[in-house]
Parts: C-alpha cells; structure tokens; sequence
C-alpha cells in the first residue's frame, strides 16, 4: 500500500517548537520511513556575545566565543537526545551551523529530504504573512520539497 | 599641530580596535601621549593636570571592575541566571522580563562591563536551558549594557568622567538621570517585545530545578557598597574608597579559601586598560587644544532648553558611533562642563547612541565586517535593524525626561 516506505522525512527541531515536530513525526509518517532529526545554531549569537565585548574599546584581548559556542553544542545535544526520546522511534540526527533557515533548505537537498515536518511559531495576535516567524516563513517558501507545517 | 594630534588619535584607537598581534591598547595609547607632551602638542603642566584629573576616575574604575570580578567568584551571577530561569517558569516572555531586570540592576550597579562580560553568558545559558531561543535574551543584555547605563556614575566609564567633572553629587546624578534610564528601559522593552514576538510567542520549554543558595554574604556586600557610594559622599568619602572597602570585603572570605591570587586580582583590575584611558586623555587634550575644541564649542548649545538637550544629546550619539564613546566624553566633557543638564544629555548620548552600530563605532564595524569577509559572516544587519528601532526612540525619550527632571528639580 506504500509507495512511502522508505520516505525521507526531515524534522525541523527547533527551540519552543521542537516538540510539536516531534510529535507531528511521530503522528504522520508511515512506520518504515526514514526520520532525521535536524538542529541548527546560528553562530551569529555568539559573535555577538563576543562582539559586545570587542566593542569595550580598550579592555584588552578576550575571545568569548569558544566557551559561548560549547554552552550551545551542549544545550543542542540534550535538545536532540530529548526530541529522540519524546519521538520513540528509530531517527538519525543532524547538527548544522549557519543561519537557520538557509541550513534547514540546504539541508533538504543535501539529504534529498521527500518531506520536511516544521512547526509553526510566530505571533499569531496579528494577522499577516507576519504570523508566521522569519525564519519559518522563508523555510517554508524555500524548501525544495514538501512541506508539513503543524500548530504547536 | 591639528593633523598631527588627529593623527596620534587615529593610531590609538586604530591599534585599539584592531589589536594586531593581541597587544594592550595601551601600547599604542601611552607612547602617543608622551610624543603629544615631548612635541609640545600638550603643554606639559595641562599633561599632569589631566592625569590628575582622570587619576581617581580611572582608580574608580579599576575598583569597579574588580568588584564585579570578585562578584562572579562568590557565584553573585550564575544566581542571577539560576533566578532568571526559574521564575520566567519556562516562559520565554517572563524570562525576557527577568533579563531586563537583571540586566539594568547589573548594569546600573556594578557597570556595563559586568553585563557584556559577566552576565550575558550566564544569560544564554539561562535562556537554553528552559529551551528558549537565546536570541531576544542576549540582544536584551548587550543592548541594556549600554543603554540601562544611564544611572549611576559607576555604571559607565563615561559617566564616571562626566561626574568627576560634573560637580554633581552621587545622589544628584542618580536622582536626575532615574527618570531619563527608565524611559530608555521602556522603549527597549516594548521594541525587543515586538521585534522577537515570533520568537517569544513560542510555547514554555521546562521549569529548571530550584536555584542554588543565594551567594547571601556578596549580595549584602554589594548592597552595602552601593549604599556606601551614596551616602559616603556628603561625607567627604570618594566613592572609589567605598569600592575598594567592597572589594576588600568580597576578596577575604575569597583568599581564604584560596580562590583568589594576587595576579588574578590585578588582571581583573585591569591596569593595562586604565594606562590606555589615561594616555587616550591626553591625546584627546591635544586634538582639543589644536582646533577641534573651538569647532565643538561652537556646535554645542549653550543652554539647556529642550531642542539644546535634544541637539547635545544626538551629536554625542553621532560622536560615540563615529570615534567610539570613550573619546567621544572626553571630547564633549570640557564644552558642557558648566552646565549639568547639557553634561547629562551628553551622557545620554553616548551611552544610548553606540547600540546604533555595530559595536559601538563605525571603525570597529567595518573592522569586523573586513575580518568575517571570509568566513560565512555573521551578518550585522539584524543588530543594525534593532539599533535603528531602539536609539532613536531611546535618545528621545531619555531626552524628554531628562528636560522634565531638570524642570522639576530647578536645575
């Protein structure tokens, strides 16, 4: 009956919103299908981090992006292992770096994803193409595939 | 004469903001302002005085500095990042409330410095461990950093400048520039609120388990040093005296348990950067003395009417994002000093403006644009759209303020 046995299924685990993709993974997908777990950090947050401090004209050398950078890697390690537990099911997992939105499309292609799960955020008390987040709503116009959008 | 002292100026802050071989700026700073004196550019008698003048300022500071270091040892921020996450209860929006209030009090209390350094790590932190986006949090931090300065004169460096010069009281300038720093903290917070809703509208990640013992013996240090600040004054007492009884005080209970060293303490009081502010002083004198002085006078209002507040406010800003804050004060300072409201807006200015760029001045911006040319940049344009959102609102709101403070109190 499945022509999706097999199916690539990327889910978009992303903070605030990464257990309603779990969850809708775990709901939509046919048993055989392949999961992958996807997680992206923007370094950008911690070139800023470090960038207020270059900013402190005459204080000396100090590079506070490594530390900030391994506080990330640990808080997306645990992020992804509890997205693989609340998902029980069988799932790879992915870790990226870059602007999320551009990670998650490149991502796609580069897994030649069938379908990629995203759950919605944004600020729903307004109407507009503004409900949705920035980076969810360039996902969603981008991403060379189709597209599962779920409410969290 | 000008070009020279300019010179001497774009090689300070030059070395200053590109570091070549990681170097002290004071390297660059303290030699330029000798070549100023042994030139006759500055006068060798104003050189002494100007060192006289700057010497409690930047002892003040180094005080500052280490108190807050000594601060971070008995635990005073990862409290603060503990209490931060557990009362937001895994809400993003509450624990942005949370940040603002840590922030401005840190800020305000033990000076920029503290936030950037201290406490916008803990923040990050904080924010992924109730799952949140870390973004709006760290933004609120480096953005309150330079703008919830406002409040006292130990919250910023260029306030400690502009109160030495000031003849204010510690009480005074608190009292007169309270209105203004909470204005600026109500436009950050509506603008972050609006500018992140997205990721702030999210759903609650889990609440952290109960925070540590609060660090209680540094917590009532702390208070007693500010109090300290305050009341020392009246009393003849330099607030610098009240830091070092602080730093004292924090560094016993420290050494004792052999968590402090000597060298340790010394870095964290910077010398380095306080030889840097002095020789940049001086090299500042000199490009006053030779023109620009004339050409500043002459582009400050005299009086402090509300468009004057409003004129001297956005020049500073405009100052502060072109030269950086630090030489922007020294510049303005001798062109306000008669009059406080016009020193405050100034003050206004230069701690509000450098959120419009990058980090604080257009060199240190293009810098970093040439050094992640290459590697996938981090993209400046997200801090610049919030800075352009912020400052101006901020400055005149902060301006407003101030005027109606100024009103009220006779000034």
């Amino acid at each position: 009956m499945c022509e999706c046995q097999g199916m690539n299924v990327l889910v978009w685990i992303a903070e605030g919103t990464w257990s309603a993709a779990t969850d809708a993974a775990a709901r939509y997908t046919p048993p055989g299908a392949s999961l992958t777990l996807l997680h992206v950090v923007d370094p950008a947050l911690a070139a800023e981090v470090a960038g207020a401090w270059t900013g402190l004209l005459g204080r000396g050398h100090r590079d506070t992006a490594p530390a900030v950078d391994a506080v990330a890697a640990a808080a997306e390690q645990d992020l992804l292992a509890a997205a693989a537990e609340r998902l029980t099911r069988p799932a790879a997992v992915v870790s990226r770096r870059g602007p999320a939105e551009r990670e998650v499309v490149t991502a796609c292609t580069e897994l030649g994803a069938e379908l990629l799960i995203v759950a919605r955020d944004g600020d729903r008390n307004h109407l507009g193409p503004r409900s949705l987040g920035r980076q969810t709503r360039f996902v969603v116009d981008h991403a060379p595939c189709q597209v599962l959008l779920v409410w969290p | 004469m000008l070009v020279v002292a300019v010179l001497l100026l774009v090689v300070v802050l030059g070395f200053a903001v590109a570091r070549p071989f990681k170097l002290p700026e004071a390297v660059a700073a303290v030699p330029a302002a000798v070549i100023a004196v042994a030139f006759g550019l500055v006068p060798w008698r104003d050189a002494v005085d100007e060192a006289r003048e700057l010497g409690p300022t930047i002892g003040f500071l180094a005080a500052v500095l280490l108190l807050s270091y000594l601060a971070e040892l008995h635990g005073v921020f990862e409290y603060i990042g503990d209490v931060a996450a557990r009362r937001s209860h895994g809400r993003p929006r509450r624990l942005l409330g949370a940040v603002f209030l840590a922030a401005a009090s840190v800020t305000a209390a033990l000076s920029l410095d503290a936030t950037v350094v201290l406490l916008t790590p803990v923040v990050f932190a904080a924010a992924l461990r109730i799952r949140a986006r870390p973004a709006p949090h760290v933004y609120a931090c480096t953005h309150l950093a330079n703008s919830a300065s406002l409040l006292l004169p130990v919250s910023n460096l260029t306030n400690l400048l502009a109160f030495a010069a000031s003849g204010l009281g510690f009480a005074a300038f608190a009292g007169l520039m309270a209105a203004p720093w909470l204005a600026v903290i109500g436009v950050e917070y509506l603008v972050l609120r609006r500018f992140f809703a997205a990721d702030l509208a999210v759903g609650a990640g889990p609440v952290p388990a109960a925070a540590g013992p609060a660090p209680r013996y540094a917590l009532a240090v702390l208070a007693a040093t500010l109090a300290g600040f305050a009341l020392g004054q009246p009393l003849g007492v330099h607030p610098a005296f009240a830091a070092v009884a602080g730093s004292l005080a924090l560094a016993v209970p420290l050494v004792r348990r052999r968590l402090l060293t000597l060298p340790a303490a010394i870095r964290a009081a910077n010398p380095a950067f306080c030889a840097f502010v002095l020789g940049l002083g001086i090299v500042v004198l000199a490009v006053r003395t030779h023109g620009l002085g004339r050409l500043v006078d002459a582009l400050v209002p005299a009086s402090p009417t509300f468009l004057g507040l409003l004129a001297v406010a956005a020049l500073a800003a405009l100052l502060a994002n072109v030269l950086n804050n630090l030489p922007a004060t020294l510049v303005l300072l001798p062109a306000v000093q008669h009059s406080p409201g016009l020193l405050l807006a100034v003050l206004i200015g230069v701690n509000v403006g450098p959120n419009l760029t990058y980090v604080g001045s257009l060199a240190t911006l293009l810098w970093r644009q040439i050094l992640h040319a290459r590697d996938a940049a981090p993209s400046a344009r997200q801090f610049l759209r919030l800075g352009a959102l912020t400052v101006p609102a901020a400055l005149i709101a902060a301006v407003t303020a101030l005027w109606a403070g100024l009103h009220i109190a006779g000034v």
